[in-house]
């Protein structure tokens, strides 16, 4: 083989390798990417049953309860419009869970309407502050709540 | 007034910036004999002094906690421990950006001072590019985000640092891993100065291999450290989540392993010359990357300490213009580098190449993944993009890569042929085919845990392979680097796959007296107690946990409240014995007398650190055995000059 065909044979199988590697990357983003779902969109627009997603609003005050077996929970997470979602955890809730906070649920919609949720987070930062949410509309907290949660992972 | 200094020193060290860019530039229009690039060297080493004093000044007001600085009143508490006032300093935006800034001018400062094995001229080039990239730092930092802000008015006391990082972790992984993200700038300078001097020789690669190598180290030891930070810091029991955060720095990592790689091919063979030059860039382009995604508030996490969108906006504009910059370069001269050596496609080489196309094929899924849900939400779609994606895909390319990896280094230079080496490849396919066909019989588990615990035991056994047959005294240092990293990755993989396959969960609600039971452990909660620390007050569940009919262990996980600023954390308890850990989190009162409690037994989930060690401690081999050969070559040379001298003489 040539210096130059060496040369251009590598650079070809580069090429190759990254494109597929690109397109691959693609082809399962577009199938394996968890959706973000605020709970009006679930309402008109719910996910299939089972398939992972997230669902970010904020915690209904009064509206969390610890089930029989001590560690199951469930609570409604509202949205704007009075739009209302029911979650079930089963877990210990993370630092910084408190109704009327922002919060991010992974997981899935059960048959029965019900959001089964895998994992909880709530932001974990310092200049976090749930009382900025006292005190507003329930519309305003609504959008507070998507702000505080954008970028939640 | 030490404040005030600090700012001067940065000063001073930016502009010392522009003359050492101006000096190498000045340098490469006429020659390295003019007055002004004879300063080039001096500027980079003095700006190195001038930054140290700078950051030390930050870890001074932290120290004493003057609160008259913004960025201690922000980020800091008088009643914290001075370890954690100490590594607060960086534990923030402008604090971070300085300790960049700091590593930076150091590194120039060390190529300057010591790199003499360079044509002067590519070193001028180096030094400039590495003084410019420095200025906009410099800038950044200056015109963005001044650490030593004053308040008009004292703060009465500070607002504190985030709980999770009032922790040794804090102390430990930023710096290690910024060492590793920035040491990468200087490979990037030496790219750039190649590319102007188009002189890419296995004399250039020799002399930026201890550069990487060092800076790969770092990286290494500071994402391992980060991983097990995470791991039982947030009480979530998992040591990788994907998050952006972590990808930013795993693709530097993937790109400067690369490197590595090829520019040994470089060194040994004189081939590879532009994808190495190529790498250099995409490396410390990757860092820059990480640096924007992690501090421009696109993302917010742990790690984005402040959302300010004209910090990202500079960022962005740092990042466009050094990446395209350079990649401007590198496609203007890339044609001019002469083609290297050739090889065939049965060599070391051969096998060298597959691993780049690989890590790269790597790199770019991650790199996709992580930029997928900033795409998306510029259509105002909002996605998150998981292990269900990083998984599965980069296995694709992570199990060839290792193959590769097993049966590589058996190979010759240049050219050879798999007939030489067929035994060994028999071994290794022999352990890498049993593997599944054992695992899938007795535990019947999903598809990667399988790949990776057979790939993990064939490559531990293939890593000491290229040792067979050698006096073991006589292998070269470097060699057993390679050898021990190999078998890092190995034990890692292992680790890994371990974790995944056989951890056990247990979620219970106990009474005070009550016992569970999670794997081989048995958990019995004693009682519940309130503790108090200097700025925190907890709820401790004293708990002992038996291992089998072993003896039982007292431990006590505790649910931390800080006050400043008011904050709840988890403190998890690990017990870690030879075949793995139990890991036990303290959750909250079920309202009815019960307390939470999560539990996990995690079989050799420990081996994935220790091989991150590993591989770490290989790369220390490697960089301390090239450094000596280098340092007998160049002693070499010299006594033969001398006795050339000698000879003429008498």
């Amino acid at each position: 083989m040539k210096a130059k065909h060496q040369r251009l044979v590598l650079v070809v199988l580069a090429l190759v390798a990254l494109i597929g590697a690109a397109l691959l990357a693609i082809y399962a983003l577009r199938n394996q990417a968890s959706y973000f779902y605020l709970p009006e969109q679930m309402a008109e627009n719910p996910p299939e049953v089972g398939q992972a997603v997230r669902l970010g609003g904020m915690v209904a005050p009064g509206s969390l309860e610890t089930q029989a077996d001590g560690i199951t929970v469930t609570f409604t997470v509202t949205g704007r419009e009075q739009s209302a979602v029911p979650v079930r955890y089963a877990g210990i809730l993370p630092d910084l869970f408190v109704e009327g906070s922002g919060v991010v649920a992974e997981g899935r919609l059960a048959a029965d309407g019900t959001f089964v949720a895998d994992n909880l987070l709530a932001k974990h930062d310092e200049n976090y502050v749930p009382r900025e949410l006292e005190g507003m509309s329930e519309h305003q907290a609504a959008e507070m709540a998507e702000e505080t949660t954008v970028g939640l992972e | 007034m030490i404040a005030e200094i600090g700012l001067a020193a940065l000063w001073l060290a930016a502009a010392l910036a522009v003359l050492q860019l101006l000096g190498g530039v000045l340098a490469l229009r006429g020659g390295t004999t003019s007055d002004i690039a004879a300063l080039t060297r001096p500027a980079a080493i003095l700006q190195g002094g001038l930054v140290a004093v700078s950051f030390a000044a930050l870890l001074y007001v932290f120290a004493i906690t003057d609160l008259s600085v913004k960025l201690v009143a922000m980020n800091s508490h008088t009643l914290k421990p001075l370890i954690f006032k100490l590594s607060g300093a960086w534990g923030n935006h402008e604090g971070s950006m300085l300790l960049w800034v700091t590593v930076m001018a150091l590194a120039g400062a060390l190529i300057a001072g010591i790199e003499r094995r360079l044509p002067e001229k590519t070193m001028q080039a180096t030094l400039a590019a590495q003084g410019f990239v420095a200025l906009g730092f410099y800038a950044f930092l200056l015109l963005s985000s001044n650490p030593f802000e004053r308040l008009a008015q004292p703060a009465a006391e500070g607002l504190g640092l985030n709980p999770l990082l009032q922790d040794i972790g804090l102390a430990l992984h930023p710096p290690t891993l910024y060492f590793g993200y920035v040491g990468l700038s200087v490979a990037f300078s030496f790219a750039v100065g190649a590319l102007v001097t188009k002189q890419v020789t296995p004399a250039f690669a020799r002399a930026m291999r201890p550069w990487i190598l060092g800076a790969w180290v770092f990286l290494t030891l500071g994402i391992t450290a980060g991983s097990y930070w995470a791991y039982y810091e947030l009480g979530w029991g998992g040591y990788w989540f994907w998050d952006p955060v972590e990808n930013a720095s795993l693709m530097p990592w993937l790109a400067a392993t690369a490197l590595l790689h090829s520019a040994s091919v470089l060194a040994s063979r004189d081939a590879l010359r532009v994808w190495t030059i190529m790498l250099g860039v995409v490396a410390f382009s990757m860092s820059m990357l990480g640096t924007f995604l992690v501090r421009s508030g696109i993302l917010t996490s742990v790690h984005a300490f402040a959302v300010d969108p004209e910090r990202g906006s500079f960022i962005l504009f740092l990042l466009a213009l050094y990446i395209g910059g350079a990649l401007l370069l590198f496609a203007l001269r890339a044609g001019a580098i002469s083609e290297g050596e050739r090889f065939s496609v049965a060599s070391r080489e051969g096998a060298l190449v597959v691993n780049n196309v690989m890590l790269s094929a790597i790199l770019a899924v991650v790199l996709l993944g992580t930029l997928y849900p900033l795409l998306t939400e510029a259509f105002d779609v909002r996605v998150s993009v998981g292990p269900p994606y990083f998984n599965p895909v980069g296995a694709v390319f992570t199990f060839p890569m290792l193959a590769v990896m097993a049966v590589g280094p058996l190979l010759r230079w240049r050219k050879d042929g798999f007939g030489r080496i067929t035994k060994e490849l028999a071994l290794v396919g022999a352990v890498l085919l049993s593997g599944p066909i054992l695992f899938a019989l007795l535990f019947g588990m999903a598809i990667l845990p399988l790949l990776g615990l057979s790939f993990a035991i064939a490559l531990a056994v293939a890593s000491f392979l290229p040792l067979k047959g050698r006096k073991l005294r006589r292998v070269p240092v470097e060699t057993w680097g390679m050898v021990i990293a190999h078998f890092g990755i190995a034990v890692a993989l292992f680790g890994m796959a371990s974790e995944s396959a056989f951890s056990t969960e247990k979620l219970a609600a106990l009474e005070e007296g009550g016992t569970t039971q999670v794997g081989p452990w048995s958990v019995q909660l004693q009682k519940v107690e309130p503790v108090a620390g200097p700025n925190w007050t907890a709820l401790a569940g004293r708990m002992t946990a038996t291992y089998r009919d072993g003896e039982p262990v007292e431990i006590a996980p505790q649910s931390r409240n800080f006050w400043a600023p008011p904050q709840q954390t988890t403190e998890s308890v690990l017990v870690t014995r030879w075949n793995g850990q139990l890991y036990a989190v303290m959750g909250s009162d079920a309202n009815d007398g019960r307390w939470q409690l999560r539990l996990w037994w995690k079989p050799f989930v420990t081996l994935i650190w220790y091989g991150g060690l590993l591989i770490a401690l290989g790369g220390v081999l490697a960089l301390v055995g090239r450094v000596q050969k280098d340092l007998k070559r160049r002693y070499v040379t010299r006594r033969a000059a001398e006795r050339r001298v000698d000879m003429e003489n008498g």
